[in-house]
């Protein structure tokens, strides 16, 4: 993996997540980098879904929460009062473990973002989002003749490829991805794997992965958690090969516990 | 025919292939100066070669580190894998042929300004064949052609009977008079170094093999 120069999308700093008095996340600091793939690793409950969510703020919907520190994207704070969420989660994106299609057509369902923030009102335009989404999405050769087949008829990874085309078409800059190929069978999961590393080359990718053999394959950058610390964060072909940390080379080694 | 879902991969053991001829191209010219080192009783030429094995050495580094991470981060599996495992294992008889190739050179400062026991002809047939074999080998790891290899080891006989006929006129010249034994010497030590230079040659056509076929076989009997 080659380190380019990059410029920072996203930072973190000092990040503490509280689910009622319960720390779940404690002193998050990290950059991610544009344009790259950023992999977040740990075990099971460490917090990288946690800490994900505090990305494109969809921790918000959860009563009873509370967050410390910052977080920046572009250089602005996005959990200040002045910003809109809604747009906040256009241009952060995210795709989750189970594939969600809207029980529509496939048109509509990667129409939906457009129609509804009002994108474009010409029935042109919109069929050449919805294209290139589905295009940029690998799912365009399997579905152009079939715009109007149910969503939900597509193979899983299909429809995770249409979710993904959903983010897609209203232009997001980060896209957040909470564990996206649990859910697909191991074909599906190298056609996401491959579609994550060409999104990279456009937009910024931070994935949460149990399956740390996916986020080396995929990722520039690993970030491991570990009780809801951020135990270490470099290139990923360092963590995979030399990790400074004793707790990243028993997890990565699989001696935990 | 199905797309390759391994792009990554691909793209990136192309370039670990693409540094594995590089390499290759610079033991070819190591040996090649080492031999003109020697013919033209060249120190400064003798030097530079001793100097080039840095960058033999460093590349070999280089080459390894990428495919350590190519392992960890891809999980090449199979003919993938048996492929990463065996350009560890090539460079490695690389950079150990370079260093024979050093050798010669060494020799030939050794030598200084002496003048050569005996015209030089086994020794330049024995360079030639050691460079054609490399290229060959070389080509035939790219190509996973088990042929090929299998091919270039049995050839290693005949570098093992050129270093024996100069064994044994060297051993007639030393008995005849023995103050020739030490620049006899080195001339043997510049024709064991090619010999060994054969036998690096034919562990990198087990490699190929065994990419190949995925058979694992000692070639060097």
């Amino acid at each position: 993996m080659v380190s380019k120069v990059q410029s920072t999308k996203m930072i973190i700093q000092e990040l503490d997540f509280y689910y009622g008095s319960v720390r779940a996340l404690s002193s998050i600091s990290i950059g991610i980098l544009e344009r790259q793939v950023t992999a977040l690793i740990g075990p099971s409950g460490c917090g990288k879904t946690t800490f994900l969510r505090c990305l494109n703020r969809m921790n918000d919907t959860i009563p009873n929460t509370r967050l410390e520190g910052k977080v920046y994207l572009d250089g602005e704070d996005i959990y200040h009062s002045s910003v809109d969420v809604v747009d906040l989660r256009q241009r952060i994106g995210m795709v989750f473990q189970e594939p969600n299609p809207f029980p529509q057509s496939v048109f509509d369902n990667v129409a939906f973002g457009p129609r509804v923030l009002g994108l474009t009102r010409e029935r042109e335009e919109l069929d050449a989002i919805v294209e290139r989404s589905l295009q940029r999405a690998a799912l365009w050769k399997e579905v152009k003749d079939h715009l109007n087949t149910d969503a939900m008829e597509l193979s899983l990874g299909e429809q995770q490829r249409l979710c993904i085309a959903r983010v897609l078409a209203v232009e997001p800059e980060v896209i957040l991805m909470d564990e996206p190929t649990s859910a697909l069978d191991p074909i599906a999961t190298m056609q996401i794997e491959e579609l994550m590393r060409n999104l990279s080359k456009r937009y910024t990718i931070v994935v949460v992965t149990h399956n740390m053999q996916q986020a080396a394959r995929v990722s520039d950058k690993t970030g491991l958690f570990w009780l809801g610390e951020l135990v270490e964060f470099d290139d990923t072909a360092m963590i995979f090969t030399r990790p400074k940390e004793q707790r990243t080379e028993a997890y990565i080694t699989g001696r935990v516990g | 025919m199905s797309q390759s879902l391994r792009t990554t991969f691909d793209r990136e053991f192309a370039q670990i292939q693409e540094s594995l001829l590089q390499m290759g191209s610079m033991v070819d010219q190591a040996i090649a100066l080492s031999l003109e080192s020697l013919q033209n009783r060249d120190r400064a030429l003798a030097r530079q070669v001793i100097d080039d094995d840095e960058g033999i050495n460093a590349l070999r580094f280089k080459i390894e580190n990428a495919c350590l991470a190519l392992i960890a981060t891809q999980q090449p599996a199979a003919s993938d894998l048996r492929a990463v495992v065996a350009v560890i294992t090539i460079v490695i008889n690389l950079e150990r042929m370079a260093d024979h190739a050093a050798g010669i050179a060494k020799t030939v400062i050794l030598m200084g300004d002496e003048p050569l026991l005996k015209p030089l002809i086994d020794i330049p047939r024995m360079v030639r064949l050691a460079q054609e074999m490399l290229g060959e080998v070389l080509q035939a790891f790219v190509e996973h052609d088990a042929d090929t290899a299998q091919a270039i080891a049995d050839r290693d006989d005949e570098m093992d009977h050129l270093y024996q006929a100069i064994f044994e006129e060297l051993l007639e010249i030393m008995a005849e008079k023995p103050n020739n034994v030490t620049r006899a010497t080195y001339l043997l030590w510049c024709a064991h170094n090619l010999e060994r230079i054969g036998d690096r040659v034919t562990n990198i056509a087990e490699r190929v093999i065994f990419v190949s076929t995925g058979d694992m076989r000692e070639l060097n009997v």
